[in-house]
């Protein structure tokens, strides 16, 4: 036997062997890999250190000890191959079922979403947003609205005083009067706002509520411009297939005075239809030429129409929300449903 | 108001449809109705039986044993009545039937005796507290027939909705007008059965009115217009006949006696209220219409009440007493009982405000106050006085004393409206022929006088009088009777707006997205509060639990807070947009200030697998704060700490407070003290800020661009020991104030205490970047800065870079 170099053997296997696992595509021909070199019986480093007894005495440790870590980095190497081979990359370690990483989410109460909603369509109607105090005195609340203390329309709204003269407005209609004497015609405003009822709370009352006014005031504002922006609004709110309907009522502040009614057509998930009944959204009217005239206008000269409605009630009717003080409640469950 | 629809039928022959019908009819004219109930509701199987013969059940005093005709057979029933007459009718529960209250009745044996149903009283059946006996039926009947046809129960009750200014509408005969008035044919009053064709012979005069039999006195002519005065002598009271008694329940009223029926009648009908006195109850044979007296304070009225009077009270007295508070209420003294032989029936003016003051004095209403508030027709008195009339004679029985007296020192006169049909057009909006316009108001009592060129001069009637004053009152009655329906809704140009939309408003919706952007939920409370919160205190409310308005916000989130953690809601991020309430001089409205306030709890960011839990803390709300103080007020704010008072809530340690430019300070933000809250013991720290805002906020400055930088910048890192009473803000301001120009930015980005340190000393890391717009800055030019900045922080603070 020619004079053998086993270390330089054991390097040139150990080269091989490495390049053998890394081009090992598939978990078998991994295994042919291993069993080629690392075999107990026909694997080549057995085959070289059954060959260990040709080696010299002295070099016999040497040879062995090379050997032994030969093996250990191969069989390392087989180990990372195998692993990578069951996930072929980093990357795909991901498991991209898990939740994603969120951000609390957060959302306007409901309520300021109906008078959003509101607002955009009669912003889009070529109104602007007015607002005036919630405490104010009997003259804005009643008497500059042709409404005297004496008479029992003042007794429709119970209402709540603070000193003598001022109270909290019970409805939004001061902002009417308030709008007028620092402005000039046109007008066209809304004015959401909070209003005070001397009521307890339950099911459709609260002590304190939205309301959003409405006023127009210009030359030749009449009846049919009333009835016909009124009209738009709902359609444009309630959806296009709405009925509108207008009821004679009675506001001392406008005359004549009408009650709004809609009547909605809904599509239900299975597609079908049905109609509602009359929904009261709101009660309005041409302005009382009294009031105009409080404001220091002509009443000859300028007309026009106001309304008021309650957000708080149109958000029940269209969410199906079955009592108004859930809305003051503020359970987070309930205002996250309308994060959106 | 409750209407019967058999009673409208009557008055509107040819009135067509059910009560859904009328309703809608009625909702378009301007009285929409509430609720249609039926008062035979219930009673539908319940029968007409006719005692044949009763005898005493031989095992039970107090029980009779009868035998009753019930139309088909004779059966027998035992009944515990005290009185049951042989051969007349009374309502019958069969076996099998169910009475009001789910009560089934079954075949039963009593004492012996079988029973084969229930002859019933009318708190049995629901119609009224009698428990005495059984109902005894008055009129003519056939055994079996239906109960509730037989007695006219067959009716339905219409709950009308009533506005405060309709008083014409509080009757039957003004509904019926209404009704009229869309087209359903004319009004007659319905026939009184056995009534004779009366002579009404009337004595008029004023203030005084009498003969030798009587007199009538009025006192005060501004507080009552009129009063009619009539004597019936002789009447048998008792119960009304079925027809009358099924009319007023119809209507929703109980039957009392046939006197009371009679004059509740004409109020339901006619809507002019009735009262009657028990004549031989009136000390002298007048009565006078007055003034409470000083002397005269305590009234008792015929509900049994004791009533505080006062002199400016209006009363109805006889030559001694008071006998009615005027339009309000009948006393006790004087009141119709079953010995009542002679009445005098009143049907009188009074004027509605004076009755609103009274009444609202009293504390009370009643369905004559409702209607003397709301004004009564003038023209109607003697109508309702003669209806009356013969509603007694029939009923009762008596003979009218003639003549009747009128004491009337305010006749009324009718007013005429001038109305334009330029005016109509003008305020409607589509063209009008002035004989239409005529002929839409007939129908409602309107009388055109005259027309010339254009102007229609027209009569309104006393009923109407009230609320019909004005041309514009007159254009509502057109409108209403051409229909709203009728009108187009087609829109035409509109002049744009001279009222720019409020810059609150702009604010306000600003905030609410930035805060929604942050995760916060917005909440709606209202401003009432408990003592303590506020210092303006509601006069008038409804509760004392809440009778003030609130100062600050944050109380009623921290409420909303607790009510969220007791439902387990841990994780609670709350704000709200509201005014705050300030008491100022006496008399004047409140202070009303804009407000902000917000309200963190829980962890800071969703749970994730991928990270730890971190609770909210000072530094998420500082920079919360930060972020919304800048939006509103702009860069001149301060966020300063220590040296002030913080709101009761907030923890003075961990508290900071916002002031603006001119130095006021215009909030608080902090931690909520365990002390200030009531939350579970899991719940972790409350953070929470309150910010006024200003009532009329600017635009904000506009934005000019800062060109983007052309050189590159150079950082310097500076490691600084701070003593323990310098604060990392101090020395911030004097890094900015000793750097020079080019300092471009400045952040703190670590703090380090511990070894190495001495105790009490903190290391704060600072990182200077530095960047010129004209060049490249040398290190040179960097380190003089570095170095300017060292000298300073030693002088001004004893601040040293550390080794």
């Amino acid at each position: 036997m020619s004079e053998s170099n086993p270390i330089a053997d054991l390097q040139a296997l150990e080269k091989e062997a490495l390049a053998a696992v890394k081009s090992a595509q598939d978990r078998e021909s991994l295994e042919e890999v291993r069993v080629m070199y690392l075999g107990r019986s026909e694997g080549r480093l057995s085959a070289i250190l059954r060959g260990l007894s040709q080696v010299p005495v002295e070099r016999r440790p040497e040879v062995g000890k090379s050997a032994n870590a030969v093996k250990e980095r191969v069989s390392t190497a087989l180990e990372a191959r195998q692993s990578e081979l069951v996930a072929p990359s980093a990357e795909s370690e991901l498991d991209l079922t898990m939740p994603g990483r969120s951000r609390w989410r957060g959302g306007l109460h409901p309520i300021t979403q109906a008078v959003d909603e509101i607002w955009h369509i009669f912003r889009d109607l070529g109104f602007a947003r007015a607002r005036g105090p919630e405490a104010d005195t009997v003259w804005y609340n009643f008497e500059a609205l042709n409404t005297p203390l004496d008479h029992p329309a003042a007794d429709e709204q119970d209402t709540l005083y603070l000193v003598d003269s001022v109270l909290l407005r019970s409805h939004t209609s001061p902002v009417q009067m308030r709008t007028m004497e620092a402005n000039e015609p046109p007008i066209r405003i809304i004015a959401p706002g909070w209003v005070y009822r001397r009521d307890t709370y339950d099911a459709t009352h609260t002590p304190a509520f939205m309301q959003i006014e409405g006023l127009v005031i210009d030359e030749g504002i009449t009846f049919v411009d009333f009835k016909a922006t009124l009209a738009e609004f709902a359609r444009r709110y309630w959806g296009p297939d709405t009925q509108v309907r207008f009821r004679p009522s009675y506001f001392p502040f406008t005359e004549p005075s009408a009650e709004v009614d809609v009547k909605r057509i809904i599509t239900r998930p299975d597609g079908t239809q049905y109609e509602t009944e009359w929904l009261e959204i709101m009660g309005s009217g041409m302005v009382d030429p009294n009031v105009i005239a409080n404001a220091g206008y002509d009443p000859e000269r300028y007309t026009g129409w106001a309304f008021g409605m309650g957000p708080g009630r149109i958000a029940m009717l269209k969410h199906g929300v079955q009592d108004l003080r859930t809305f003051f409640e503020n359970d987070i469950r309930f205002l996250e449903q309308f994060a959106r | 108001m409750n209407v019967s629809t058999k009673w409208l039928i009557d008055l509107v022959p040819g009135l067509a449809g059910g009560p859904e019908e009328i309703s809608e009819h009625l909702a378009l004219r301007g009285a929409p109705v509430d609720d249609i109930t039926s008062p035979g509701r219930d009673l539908s199987d319940i029968i007409i039986g006719r005692v044949i013969r009763a005898r005493q059940h031989p095992n039970a005093d107090r029980l009779r044993v009868c035998e009753v005709d019930n139309g088909e057979e004779t059966v027998q029933i035992v009944c515990g009545a005290p009185v049951v007459k042989d051969g007349a009718c009374y309502p019958l529960a069969p076996v099998g039937s169910i009475l009001p209250g789910d009560f089934k009745i079954k075949r039963s044996k009593i004492r012996g005796e079988v029973s084969h149903g229930m002859l019933c009283s009318a708190k049995e059946l629901g119609l009224g507290d009698d428990h005495s006996g059984i109902m005894e039926l008055v009129g003519d009947f056939t055994p079996g027939e239906s109960f509730i046809d037989a007695v006219g129960l067959n009716d339905f009750t219409l709950d009308v909705e009533v506005t405060a200014n309709r008083g014409d509408l509080l009757s039957h005969v003004g509904i019926a007008r209404e009704l009229a008035a869309s087209g359903e044919g004319h009004i007659e009053l319905p026939e009184i059965p056995d009534v004779s064709d009366l002579p009404f012979e009337y004595q008029t005069g004023a203030p005084e009115v009498g003969h030798a039999g009587f007199s009538v006195r009025i006192e005060d002519e501004n507080l009552c217009h009129r009063y009619i005065g009539a004597v019936i002598r002789g009447v048998n009271v008792k119960s009304s006949p079925e027809w009358l008694q099924a009319r007023l329940r119809g209507a929703g009223a109980r039957p009392v006696n046939n006197i009371v029926d009679a004059t509740n009648y004409v109020l339901l009908e006619l809507g002019q209220p009735m009262h009657a006195f028990d004549l031989a109850e009136l000390r002298g044979q007048s009565v006078i219409v007055r003034g409470a007296s000083q002397k005269e304070t305590k009234f008792v009225t015929l509900d049994g009440e004791t009533r505080p009077i006062s002199s400016d009270m209006l009363m109805i007295c006889d030559e001694e007493v008071p006998v009615a508070i005027a339009g309000v209420m009948g006393g006790n003294n004087s009141e119709v009982s079953d010995r009542t032989v002679d009445i005098l029936l009143e049907c009188a003016l009074f004027d509605p405000k004076a009755t609103r003051t009274t009444r609202r004095k009293l504390g009370m209403s009643t369905d004559a106050s409702y209607r003397y508030e709301r004004g009564v027709d003038p023209e109607g008195l003697r109508s309702a006085m003669e209806r009356c009339i013969q509603l007694v004679l029939s009923t009762a029985g008596g003979e009218l004393e003639l003549p009747i007296l009128d004491c009337n020192p305010v006749p009324f006169e009718s007013s005429t409206v001038e109305l334009r049909v330029s005016r109509i057009e003008k305020l409607l909006g589509i063209p009008f022929e002035a004989g239409y316009v005529g002929d839409l108001l007939a129908p409602l009592g309107f009388t055109v006088e005259k027309e010339t060129d254009g102007v229609l001069h027209v009569r309104v009637p006393g009923f109407r009088s009230y609320d019909v004053t004005r041309e514009v009152d007159l254009i509502e009655e057109v409108a209403r009777t051409h229909g709203f329906d009728n009108f187009p809704d087609t829109l035409g140009p509109q002049r744009v707006s001279s009222v720019a939309d409020h810059p609150l408003f702009q604010l306000e919706d600003r905030l609410r997205a930035v805060l929604v952007g942050h995760g916060m939920f917005e909440v709606q409370t209202p401003a009432f509060c408990p003592e303590g919160e506020g210092d303006v205190e509601v006069s008038n409310p409804l509760t004392t639990v809440e009778p003030f308005l609130r100062s600050s916000l944050m109380p009623s989130l921290l409420r909303r807070v607790e009510y969220n953690m007791a439902r387990g809601n841990r994780d609670v991020r709350l704000f709200e947009l509201g005014t705050s309430f300030h008491k100022r001089g006496s008399g004047e409205p409140p202070l009303e200030e804009p407000h902000l306030a917000g309200i963190l709890t829980g962890r800071r960011e969703p749970p994730h697998w991928s990270r730890e839990d971190e609770e909210f803390s000072i530094w998420d709300l500082k920079a919360l704060v930060v972020d919304i103080v800048g939006r509103v007020y702009g860069e001149e704010v301060m966020i300063e700490s220590g040296g002030v008072k913080c709101p009761t809530l907030l923890d003075d340690d961990m508290c900071i407070y916002v002031r603006e430019g001119s130095g006021d300070i215009v909030g608080y933000a902090g931690r909520v003290t365990d002390e200030a809250s009531d939350l579970p013991v899991w719940a972790g720290d409350v953070w929470s800020f309150e910010l006024a805002l200003p009532r009329n906020p600017s635009k904000g400055t506009e934005v000019v661009v800062i060109p983007l930088p052309q050189f590159p910048a150079s950082e310097r890192d500076l490691a600084l020991l701070l003593p323990p009473a310098v604060t990392s803000g101090e020395v911030a301001e004097a890094i900015r104030g000793s750097a020079g120009p080019d300092l471009e930015a400045l952040e703190v980005f670590d703090l380090y205490v511990g070894e190495g340190i001495p105790a009490g000393v903190r290391s704060v890391a600072f990182r200077l970047r530095f960047r010129s717009i004209r060049k490249t800055l040398k290190d040179k030019q960097v380190d003089k800065n570095m170095s300017a900045v060292l000298k300073r922080l030693e002088e001004d603070l004893g601040v040293e870079a550390r080794a």
